[in-house]
């Protein structure tokens, strides 16, 4: 569980406080520059608080050593992809690299969750296979394993879905759904907004680096604070998920 | 699975260099303008008596062996540039790195520092290459690109280039024309057995660096975010490889001058039989350029036995070519 108190950072983040908690899918919306991937790398220490704090389990984010940080809090940038065409099981197997001492080999322990990451991701079949050789939605699934082969049990994943077709964009979201299941906390920034109200348990609105409401997505989106964050107006679908859209 | 496949590759690979080099250390060894039959040589080596003992181990013996120091340190830095960079572009004559420690060297022998300390030269060239790694780590930092990378390190070596041939219009030496072909071009003609004494450790040290870097490089496939996130010190490893390039390809270059393309060749065709993480490339990267600069020196001295084609030439026609050949296919896949 990650916890948010009165955060304040550069790069936007006036006055965020929130909470990501074990077993649900936490998604973060707002326009662009609202602050949602400066929120995530808040939360693995790759920028510096002005103040505020930030609770990674039972500490605060300056209390945990980099190597224990690694094997807590995984995650998933943006556009991630991978720089040399690796086999995609070999881009798996650094999920591990927290857990391996230096120059220590793999270990039969790494391999086996190296396994059973690539099997949850659905990305078993073409594990031998080269990264240029896989399709963006193949790519997607062998990168979200390769954060799930670090058992960490917080997940961020800063728009996984971006650039993926619908099909690949909802498996990614079950995939991340069962992730939950199994007790992580899962943090997910979107820019869509019908993802967002369908597949996350709570859903957190940033404007101008400041929540601008949380809670349920359907209380979370309404049309108060979607006409005042994001200046649209929408359609409701079945249990007041977001549908189509209009510019206000 | 595969993964026996590729290690039964690279075992293959490993092998086929090793035994590659070893033909070629030995006919560099007996190669040269002295008319001396293997077995005077080898006597000469072994008990180092009269003119054979003088050639074996003051003139063959250290050129053998600095190519083989010489083409480590530029294969090792090669690898782990391009995997720094993520840009199989880099390597430590494109990037400028060989040229400014050229600066270094020559700065200290037309100046006069040499005569304090032999060790003076190759300090001098590692600072000059320290000083262009970190121009370009600085550049890279700002989120630069792969063929604007190379074309700082164009203008660092042109400009290093002309620094150079600058110095050596203000020293008073007869030869320094000559000398200038020979820096900027690099040779390992007439060395001197206290160049490979030097060289050698200096080089050891710098590779053993890029070798403690290799795990952080690997993570850096999936950029430095995420790198970071798996708990490597990002600023660490791009500190260690600077340094280590800057000393092994420094302490090369005071001893050869600016041997360029090694290091973007030997990685490049070695990934075939290695695979694309860089820590799987660093060590077969320094054996490959130890080949590929023993087998250069041993045929330009085939084709002009009198002395007059240098290593970087040989060098630079092959890897120029392989450079165009590179940028094109890069242009296709961005």
């Amino acid at each position: 569980m990650i916890v948010f108190e009165h955060v304040a950072a550069a790069y936007g983040v006036r006055d965020v406080s929130a909470e990501f908690p074990r077993g649900t899918v936490t998604g973060i919306v707002g326009p662009n520059g609202a602050g949602k991937t400066t929120l995530l790398r808040l939360a693995l220490g790759l920028l510096s608080l002005t103040s505020g704090s930030v609770v990674i389990g039972d500490k605060p984010l300056g209390n945990w050593s980099r190597t224990d940080l690694a094997k807590a809090v995984a995650y998933l940038p943006q556009g991630a992809d991978a720089h040399w065409p690796v086999k995609a099981r070999e881009l798996v197997t650094l999920g591990r690299l927290p857990h391996r001492a230096p120059f220590a080999p793999v270990s039969p322990a790494d391999a086996a969750a190296v396994d059973a990451a690539l099997a949850r991701a659905d990305a078993a079949r073409f594990a031998a296979r080269r990264m240029d050789e896989l399709s963006a939605g193949e790519r997607a699934r062998v990168l979200f394993a390769r954060a799930l082969a670090t058992g960490a049990q917080a997940l961020l994943a800063d728009e996984p879905a971006a650039y993926l077709d619908p099909a690949h964009q909802l498996q990614l979201m079950e995939l991340l759904r069962e992730e939950a299941g199994r007790g992580t906390a899962v943090a997910v920034t979107l820019h869509d907004l019908s993802l967002a109200s369908r597949h996350c348990d709570r859903v957190i609105v940033l404007d101008e680096g400041a929540v601008a409401a949380s809670g349920a997505p359907v209380q979370a989106l309404s049309d108060a604070t979607l006409a005042s964050v994001f200046g649209i107006a929408v359609e409701r679908g079945a249990g007041g998920g977001v549908g189509a859209i209009r510019r206000l | 699975m595969d993964g026996s496949l590729g290690k039964t590759r690279a075992r293959l690979a490993t092998a086929v260099l090793f035994a590659v080099l070893a033909v070629a250390f030995v006919a560099s060894f007996l190669l040269g303008p002295a008319q001396l039959s293997a077995g005077v040589l080898f006597a000469g080596l072994f008990d180092g008596h009269g003119a054979a003992g003088v050639i074996a181990r003051e003139i063959r013996l250290p050129r053998a062996g600095l190519a083989i120091v010489v083409g480590a340190a530029l294969g090792a830095s090669g690898a782990a540039l391009q995997g720094l960079f993520r840009n199989p572009l880099a390597e430590p004559g494109v990037t400028g790195v060989t040229s400014s420690a050229g600066l270094g060297a020559v700065l200290a022998i037309y100046f006069g520092l040499t005569a304090a300390s032999t060790v003076v030269l190759p300090l001098f060239a590692i600072a000059g290459a320290l000083a262009s790694a970190g121009i370009l780590y600085a550049l890279s930092r700002r989120g630069v690109g792969a063929v604007a990378l190379v074309l700082a390190g164009v203008a660092i070596a042109s400009l290093t280039t002309s620094l150079t041939a600058l110095a050596l219009s203000f020293a008073a030496n007869p030869y320094a024309m000559a000398d200038m072909v020979t820096w900027m071009l690099g040779s390992l003609k007439d060395r001197t057995p206290d160049d490979l004494y030097y060289a050698t450790p200096l080089v050891v040290l710098g590779i053993a660096l890029l070798l403690t870097a290799s795990r952080g490089l690997d993570a850096l496939t999936l950029g430095e975010d995420a790198a970071a996130s798996l708990g490597i010190d990002v600023g660490s490893v791009r500190g260690r490889v600077v340094l280590g390039v800057a000393l092994a390809t420094g302490a090369a270059t005071a001893a050869a001058g600016a041997v360029s393309f090694v290091g973007m060749v030997v990685p490049h065709v070695l990934r075939r039989f290695y695979g694309y993480e860089p820590s799987k490339l660093i060590l077969p990267s320094a054996l490959g350029g130890a080949v590929l600069v023993t087998v250069a020196d041993v045929v330009i001295r085939l084709i002009a036995p009198d002395g007059q084609l240098l290593l970087g030439v040989v060098t630079a026609m092959l890897g120029a070519p392989f450079f165009f050949w590179l940028i094109l296919r890069l242009g296709r896949t961005a």
